[in-house]
């Protein structure tokens, strides 16, 4: 048995807890607490292997070893076998860096998450925290904006704005006050990577966002996470109250005689308020209606004052191009999707969980090559890509190379980057209904083709399904997607015919009685 | 010494003034009188409405919009059930029909909780559980009922 003190690492992200990391944890302190070694546990971000949790690491002069998924149960057998060593076990997995999920990504917008308590600032200074900031503080707006733009860096919040053009907008205007907002209302089915950042690595968040403000001269910082994350909000709280102590939020940022200050808000539990406009008078206080574009939030945004609307995990990127530069950034990536992106496994699939990539990627090594197909055995039958809003995608088009471009010319979508893997049970006219009644119940209701082409393509579906009258009913069903795409004010009902059109071309057997 | 016990009124008025009266932050003040009180009553309302300086219809159509907001107390424990994409891949609505029947509270549907790697996932009282087949969800409900 070692002698020397041990450091154990147990998660605390909210999909570890979900599969009992926290009792984990517990088991494994009342265990130590009867032994002799020195045992001090760590709740750190998840490495993103969530089909592993709770993946449980143990420092050792051969690197951190990974266990998992532990149970409670597990416990004192890990303790027996010599886990605080390192040694074998069945739910061993050797050193965490050197398991192929994890190894074969690139991570730099993730590079820190699950490596580090995520509340410690010097665990973050350690590992290259605050060192973009410090650039940015030392460099000039214009600076800052033209680093971010030679980036490449695109919006990963779904539309893939380039990021750099929209700062640009902002900086442009005068204006008394300006604002940076954080989208993290997450609401896609699939994705959970801004979740998982915020609750592991949540000041690369909010340096990202300062260093926003330092580029087009905002003071005031907003993070919108809707309600369904606590423990993100939690999280976020307690890293903006860390900031303020040691002042690198307030009116004197790490001594640079520059303000800046971040508050948390809460959504309430509504799909429409992810999208930009929306999200802004929820962050009023209003109902989440869409307002009509021009005039752009950066021009024109919160309390009618220049405002940037960036995805949680734009923001997080900009620490690490602003300390390695944009050439390095830009190294990844392919055409015009550079820089990585962290994609999401979800659904049936057996190895689901974070995989960060460059641009350019297969959907087939995603699913197959990093998932390991589903989790149910069966064989799989279709992926759903980018969200709720997002195209099916059968398995004969899995040589997809996923960036913005090439998904687009496909008919597909990247959004947020989630991936949602369906086996061969799953029946696409029901996923087609589903569709349309997300929509009908999200729907912000201020536009007629998404607020009632969405009762009725779902009425219409509810026919097909029935096996009446399938022919006349697709085309009724056709005209209706056509209406919507055409007709509605934002993506909500312009893309809800995505998932419904990929499904009857692609499907068209399930439609059929 | 004299106890003041403090009515619900002063506690909203208390809970408004903790935002500054800011109309801008009533989603927050209603989150905050929602947890507090299980509800959003008529009065509490009112009440919000006269602290903020802002109508009743303002508020009405505030509270209705929002998927959170309850303007009844909940009957029972808040369970909530992912019913999206991903957790539809692997059961979610075999748990969710099996939940109706077992269960005497009424369930509430959720679109996504961010589990989606670990579905079926479902939230109770605001912790979040991931792989919850039949027999999980019943002995997380006999977990809650013993505690
Ligand atoms: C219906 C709908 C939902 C959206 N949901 C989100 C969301 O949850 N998170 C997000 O970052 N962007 C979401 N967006 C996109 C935002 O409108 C906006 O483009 C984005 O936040 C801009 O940031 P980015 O340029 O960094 O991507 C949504 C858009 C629509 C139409
Ligand atoms: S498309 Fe739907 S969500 Fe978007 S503005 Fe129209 S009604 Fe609102
Ligand atoms: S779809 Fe169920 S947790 Fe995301």
């Amino acid at each position: 048995m070692t002698t020397r003190p041990v450091k154990i690492y147990v998660p605390c992200d909210a999909a570890a807890g979900s599969v009992g990391a926290d009792e984990v944890a517990h088991e494994i302190e009342r265990i130590a607490g009867c032994g002799d070694t020195d045992v001090t546990i760590i709740r750190n971000g998840t490495r993103g292997m969530l089909w592993l949790e709770p993946l449980i690491e143990v420092e050792t002069p051969k690197g951190r070893m990974a266990y998992g998924p532990v149970t409670p149960d597990d416990v004192e057998d890990l303790f027996e076998a010599g886990f605080l060593d390192g040694r074998a076990h069945t739910l061993a997995h050797g050193p965490t860096e050197d398991i192929p999920y994890f190894a074969r990504q690139e991570r730099l917008t993730f590079a820190r998450c699950g490596l580090t308590d995520p509340l410690s600032l010097t665990d973050y200074e350690a590992h290259g925290g605050l060192a973009g900031l410090r650039k940015a503080l030392a460099s000039t707006p214009q600076a800052i904006v033209e680093t971010v733009t030679e980036s490449g860096l695109r919006g990963r919040g779904g539309a893939g704005f380039p990021t750099g053009i929209k700062w640009q907008t902002a900086l442009a205007q005068e204006a008394d006050q300006k604002y940076i907002c954080a989208n993290a209302d997450e609401g896609d089915s699939g994705t959970f990577a801004d979740r998982i950042l915020m609750e592991g690595d949540p000041f690369c968040l909010l340096e990202g966002m300062v260093i926003a403000g330092l580029a087009v001269g905002a003071t005031v910082g907003y993070i919108y996470i809707r309600s369904e994350y606590p423990l993100a909000i939690a999280t976020m709280r307690r890293a903006i109250d860390i900031w303020q102590e040691t002042g690198l939020l307030g009116p004197d940022i790490d001594g640079s005689g520059q303000a800046f200050d971040i508050h948390v808000r809460k959504g309430a539990g509504a799909y429409i308020c992810g999208e930009e406009t929306s999200m802004l008078e929820s962050l009023e206080g209003k109902r989440g209606q869409i307002k009509v574009k021009p005039p752009i939030p950066a021009i024109e945004g919160l309390f009618g004052q220049p405002t940037i609307i960036n995805n949680v995990l734009t923001l997080a990127s900009v620490p690490i191009i602003m300390s390695k530069g944009a050439g390095f950034y830009k190294n990844y990536g392919q055409g015009r999707s550079l820089g990585t992106q962290a994609f999401q496994l979800g659904g049936d699939i057996a190895c689901g969980g974070l995989v960060e990539k460059a641009f350019g990627v297969t959907m087939r090594e995603l699913v197959e090559g990093f998932g390991g197909g589903t989790h149910s055995g069966k064989a799989i039958r279709t992926v759903q890509a980018g969200g709720p809003l997002g195209a099916y995608v059968p398995a004969s088009e899995f040589d997809m190379e996923m960036d913005y471009e090439k998904m687009s010319e496909a008919d597909a979508m990247l959004g947020h980057g989630g991936l949602v893997i369906f086996s061969k049970d799953v029946n696409m006219a029901a996923q087609a209904r589903f569709a349309m009644k997300f929509c009908e119940i999200e729907s912000c209701g201020k536009c007629t083709p998404c607020r009632i082409g969405s009762q009725r393509g779902k009425e219409i579906l509810d026919k097909i399904i029935a096996g009446e009258n399938i022919d006349d009913n697709l085309i009724i069903l056709d005209d209706i997607c056509e209406l919507m795409e055409k007709g509605s004010l934002c993506a909500m009902g312009g893309l809800t015919p995505m998932p419904v059109r990929s499904a009857i071309r692609h499907f068209r057997e399930d439609f059929e009685g | 010494m004299v106890t003041v016990l403090q009515s619900s009124h002063s506690r909203i008025r208390q809970i408004c003034a903790g935002y500054d009266n800011r109309p801008d932050a009533l989603i927050e003040i209603l989150h905050d009188v929602q947890d507090e009180a299980g509800f959003l009553a008529k009065e509490a309302l009112v009440e919000i409405a006269d602290a903020l300086n802002i109508s009743r219809a303002d508020i009405h159509g505030v509270v209705t919009f929002y998927h959170d907001f309850r303007l009844v107390p909940l009957d029972g424990p808040d369970i909530r059930i992912c019913r999206a994409e991903a957790c539809q891949a692997v059961g979610a609505e075999c748990l969710a029909t099996h939940a109706a029947k077992t269960c005497d509270t009424k369930i509430t549907a959720a679109y996504c909780l961010g589990n989606c790697a670990l579905g079926p996932a479902v939230m109770m009282d605001g912790k979040l559980y991931g792989r919850v087949d039949a027999e999980r969800f019943n002995q997380l409900l006999k977990q809650r009922g013993e505690t």
